[in-house]
């Protein structure tokens, strides 16, 4: 079914009773050609291209639980492309690229908000680092530009500029960023994936891989054997669970990002904040509320829930960066699980097993990927050679010594 | 969380800074054959179980021990709380 303004006018006056589920509920067969495990962002968008774009045939997401129910229903929904290194950069401005006609390419309304994202600067040396990161975005085909105080003052007036201690000196705006409804992509990539044949099967978790002389012949799931030519896994938060039953150990450790919102306020926040000074960022959703995070909790877990410390620190942040904070309520809060690793950056790379393939790593990092993440897994599946911007996202890289380290901070996944 | 530090009682995780799996108490022998081997997994690869957790803290706002905790990264509830020394010392690290 096409949706269009018509089709919703047409269901109006006739009940609404002719809209069908957005995908089908279909049970697994036997053998699949390809396998992708995790029906999140990533696995869906896969799916999505590699039946479109690579001519897949014989598909199947499985998923755990349901349609959206972990990490791209629990992000901040925030989209951009503004990277400094080479590893990366083309990589995410591919992604953003696809981001911009996503809701053309799947009929589906995502709400794709090119609002604008300002990561502001509070010192000289970051004011320097910025112009730098700037360049090396417009040297991408990214669009970057460096805003002094008086710049951010006219965009932002409510920010506390005279904070003695970290004045704000400027930003660097990066205007083609900015928001999408996160659901809406893992609802919109699932239609799109089932109108071209994929199978989305829900409540089917991997208990284990099917490994005959290094090579992948299918999976075990709750919902029985699966058997399959390539299996790819795409569970972020849950990588090294999937991956260890395949024997691999990973340069990964699971953390807990947490994620905030205030109650609904009228038009507040035009665009996406970065603070610059403590790790705070803040937009505004549709319905109103302000969608805010901070930082890791800094430990391994798995439970997909943050502790108080944290919630106080990216308070405080907040509060100290946007002062009329101190007067709105929080909402709630929850947290998601990240693949944190070791270099801060992601994988989408082969396995030692033959026809086992592997995208995670995308530490906090993953919700803006989701269209490129998707295209660079199915191009690996479906051509067994790497998409020209994810040459770098190899899993040997640290034998190799060819990491992708944005922050310099070091094989210490809680820094990054 | 509360760590149930061995010498200072009950403190808030808060004055603790976080390293990891208390596996990298077992530093690779730079001396062996297969030592660039040993350290690339040493340094860069990580079990991360789901369930039962042995991680190396730091109180690093109180007396600046090294501790082994093991604590369930399900349900995050700590079960024992040990010097890392000790542990270290139990382990046969110090003596080659």
């Amino acid at each position: 079914m096409r949706y269009s303004g018509f089709r919703v006018i047409k269901e109006a006056l006739t009940g609404h009773r002719g809209w069908k589920p957005a995908w089908r509920d279909v049970a697994p067969q036997a053998e699949y050609d390809y396998v992708i495990i995790g029906g999140g962002g990533h696995g869906l968008a896969a799916a999505y291209y590699l039946a479109k774009q690579f001519g897949g045939k014989k598909i199947a997401v499985l998923e755990k639980g349901w349609i959206g129910g972990g990490n791209v229903g629990r992000n901040t929904t925030i989209i951009r492309s503004n990277y400094l290194l080479d590893g990366n950069e083309p990589f995410y401005e591919f992604s953003l690229k696809l981001w911009e006609n996503l809701e053309q390419e799947l009929n589906y309304n995502a709400m794709v908000s090119q609002r604008g994202i300002l990561n502001l600067v509070h010192t000289d040396a970051q004011r320097d680092a910025a112009r730098r990161r700037g360049n090396a975005m417009i040297l991408n085909g990214s669009d970057a530009e460096l805003l002094d105080a008086d710049g951010v003052r006219k965009m932002y007036p409510f920010l506390n500029f005279d904070n003695a201690r970290f004045p704000i000196k400027g930003g660097l705006l990066h205007r083609r960023g900015g928001t999408v409804r996160h659901d809406a992509v893992a609802w919109g990539y699932a239609r799109g994936a089932d109108q071209h044949g994929v199978d989305i099967i829900q409540n089917c978790e991997v208990t284990g891989f099917r490994i005959d002389g290094g090579k992948i012949k299918g999976v075990e799931t709750t919902r029985g054997y699966i058997g399959a030519k390539k299996v790819a896994s795409s569970v972020a938060g849950s990588s090294s669970r999937v991956m260890s039953m395949a024997g691999m150990r990973l340069p990964i450790e699971s953390h807990v990002l947490q994620a905030f919102v205030s109650e609904g306020l009228k038009p507040t926040i035009p665009g996406v904040i970065t603070y610059g000074a403590g790790h705070f960022y803040c937009s505004q959703s549709d319905k109103g509320g302000l969608v805010f995070g901070g930082d890791i909790d800094g430990y391994n877990t798995y439970a997909q829930r943050g502790n108080l410390p944290v919630v106080e620190d990216v308070i405080e942040s907040g509060v100290s960066l946007i002062p009329a904070l101190g007067r709105v309520r929080l909402l709630r809060s929850w947290g998601g699980i990240m693949d944190m690793s070791m270099d801060g950056s992601p994988f989408i790379d082969k396995t030692h097993i033959e026809g086992l393939y592997f995208n995670g790593g995308w530490c906090y990092g993953g919700f803006k990927a989701t269209p490129a993440a998707g295209w660079c897994l199915a191009h690996l599946l479906a051509t067994d050679t790497p998409h020209e911007t994810a040459t770098a996202y190899r899993l040997d890289r640290f034998r190799s010594g060819l990491i992708i380290d944005e922050k310099g901070q070091g094989a210490q996944p809680n820094l990054h | 969380m509360l760590i149930n530090h061995p010498i200072l009682g009950p403190r808030d995780a808060a004055e603790f800074t976080y390293l990891g799996d208390a596996a990298l108490i077992d530093r690779p022998n730079w001396q062996a054959d297969d030592a660039a081997e040993a350290f690339h997994d040493y340094l860069y690869l990580r079990d991360n179980p789901a369930g039962l957790h042995r991680e190396l803290w730091f109180h690093e706002q109180g007396d600046r021990s090294w501790l082994v905790v093991t604590r369930n990264t399900l349900t995050h509830e700590i079960t024992s709380v040990e010097l890392a020394r000790d542990v270290a010392l139990a382990r046969g690290r110090g003596k080659e």
